[in-house]
């Protein structure tokens, strides 16, 4: 327990450094609305909002789970495809020319303008609100991936060809490991996307999640409960994003960025 | 074996390596660009033959010539008694960038040259590991790379280019990077491990030293395009100490290279 707390307090912890920030940031808050008594319809209070998100847990986390659940897969499927996109950009000459081309057109259009064309083609379902967020999640990794992809040293390409390495061989023991802090970089950015899809979806048309929740409150002024619904999801895209970063650093523990921390780590200068 | 056991290569057995007025024109924007002209260099089996010429001087296309990794504009590269379409077999490469995968320990590294086509065998496995002794890694197999000093990564590479037991070693200024004290221990180890191993090897440098001390002949090269101006054998007794480099007859090769380099204005004397 004492060593516990000593490693909470002492040294580098950036969970901790988070929670600190974190928590300054609605204490400042808290005292500015007490100090300067806003009216509630423009900014409420941190403690009247966490009441109002104690008078009804289940709505919003029912919401939550379902804006999450919508996040995740679109998420999952963006990686899967992004990635299989990339190798095939990177080894066809053809479809680097096509596909990669009319990626790159399309990424330029706001895609968030391309939402009701969505819940046109399928519904009001989950289904419009899955294929946002894949649509704005993809194009980080696709672009990251092929970037990864492609920034292998040549003179490893060369040792590889004199050992009679086979593509497959080339792309699995070589390219993709060499690519992984690139997904990394782009997965980070595309989690992030993948919650602004599904919020999109939501506000487009629907009934249920977070953004739905956002637009009930907002139509009856609710001021409160669309602070609740940001706070939950300010709390989710970061439990998010650090997941990816958990992941990366535990997948990764080889790559530059992540040397210093694994030295500090295992006690090795 | 006696110190004394000057090594000669009987100049009558068919050549391990035949290169017959090759040339090697890279196209650019100014025009097509001559790298290497008119090159005619035969080395024996078992033979240790070092290329010294100016930064730019085709030298490092010369070894990718042989390695079959890029092809001859004119001429013929003849790798055991093949005319070379591609790397040849039974070959290792050293880079002067070690290369290592900095995701796999020194010993994955190592059999890497295997793995490329198949799963590394126990017994090579043994084998890797007692290269890797050989070269002072000891208890250094399951490192990674970045946790090692320049000299003992570029050790770990040329483990990883003899561990198939390779017929040709090609080594591209394996020791420019280093320091000029790592760079001795490394030229006594090699020469060591030539001496036992007896392969055929092709070592590009830009140090007249370092070519005499390993090298049974000396080929110097001018500058633009590439051309052969001088070969010269090296008669030192073998195995080679470092205590060689302070004797007469070492002081002669290397003037003599020297002074030829200075009379084609290549070095200033």
């Amino acid at each position: 327990m004492m060593r516990l707390s000593k490693k909470w307090l002492g040294g580098d912890n950036e969970t901790r450094d988070v929670i600190v920030v974190l928590a300054a940031a609605l204490l400042l808050w808290e005292i500015g609305v007490r100090l300067f008594h806003p009216t509630p319809l423009i900014l409420p209070a941190p403690s009247a909002i966490f009441a109002a998100f104690l008078e009804t847990p289940g709505i919003f986390l029912r919401n939550l789970g379902f804006t999450l659940g919508m996040t995740c897969i679109g998420f999952a499927l963006a990686v899967v495809l992004g990635v299989a996109l990339a190798v095939g950009i990177v080894y066809s000459r053809l479809l680097e020319r096509t596909i990669y081309t009319l990626l790159v057109a399309l990424n330029s259009i706001p895609k968030v303008a391309l939402a009701p064309l969505f819940v046109i083609w399928m519904g009001t379902g989950p289904e419009p609100k899955i294929a946002i967020a894949l649509m704005l999640a993809i194009f980080p990794i696709v672009i990251d991936m092929v970037l990864g992809l492609r920034s292998v040293d040549p003179d490893m390409l060369h040792l590889a060809r004199v050992s009679k390495a086979s593509p497959w061989a080339v792309l699995t023991k070589i390219r993709f490991p060499c690519a992984l802090p690139s997904l990394f970089a782009g997965m980070k950015v595309a989690i992030s996307f993948a919650l602004v899809g599904a919020i999109v979806g939501e506000f487009v048309a629907g009934s249920r999640g977070i953004g739905f929740q956002i637009l009930v409150a907002q139509g009856q002024f609710d001021t409160v409960r669309v602070f609740v619904s940001l706070l939950l999801l300010g709390l989710v895209g970061t439990i998010l994003f650090f997941l990816v970063d958990y992941a990366e650093r535990l997948l990764l523990p080889w790559h530059v960025s992540q040397r210093a921390r694994h030295e500090r780590s295992t006690g090795r200068v | 074996m006696s110190p004394q056991a000057s090594v000669q290569v009987s100049m009558d057995v068919a050549p391990y390596v035949a290169m017959n007025g090759v040339g090697k024109t890279y196209a650019s924007s100014r025009g097509p660009v001559a790298a290497l002209a008119g090159i005619d260099l035969e080395i024996r089996p078992r033979e240790f033959v070092s290329v010294v010429g100016p930064s730019g001087c085709g030298k490092s296309t010369l070894l990718k010539l042989v390695a079959g990794l890029e092809n001859v504009s004119s001429g013929q590269v003849v790798v055991g008694g093949r005319p070379l379409d591609g790397p040849p077999d039974r070959l290792g490469v050293v880079f002067q960038r070690d290369v290592l995968l900095d995701w796999r320990t020194i010993l994955d590294n190592v059999l890497l040259s295997i793995e490329f086509t198949r799963k590394p065998r126990a017994d090579e496995r043994d084998r890797a590991v007692a290269l890797l002794t050989r070269f002072g890694l000891g208890g250094f197999e399951h490192r990674f790379p970045w946790e090692l000093s320049g000299g003992m990564r570029q050790r770990a590479s040329i483990c990883r280019a003899l561990l198939a037991d390779p017929e040709l070693l090609l080594m591209d200024e394996p020791f420019g990077a280093l320091d000029a004290m790592t760079r001795d221990d490394l030229n006594v180890e090699l020469a060591q491990i030539w001496q036992d191993t007896r392969k055929t090897l092709l070592f590009i440098t830009h140090s007249i030293v370092e070519a005499v001390f390993l090298s049974d002949r000396v080929v110097m090269m001018s500058k633009a395009p590439g051309m052969i101006v001088d070969t010269i054998a090296i008669d030192l007794p073998r195995p080679r100490r470092l205590a060689v480099r302070d004797s007469a007859e070492f002081a002669a090769y290397v003037q003599r290279i020297r002074h030829h380099f200075a009379e084609l204005g290549i070095v200033k004397e």
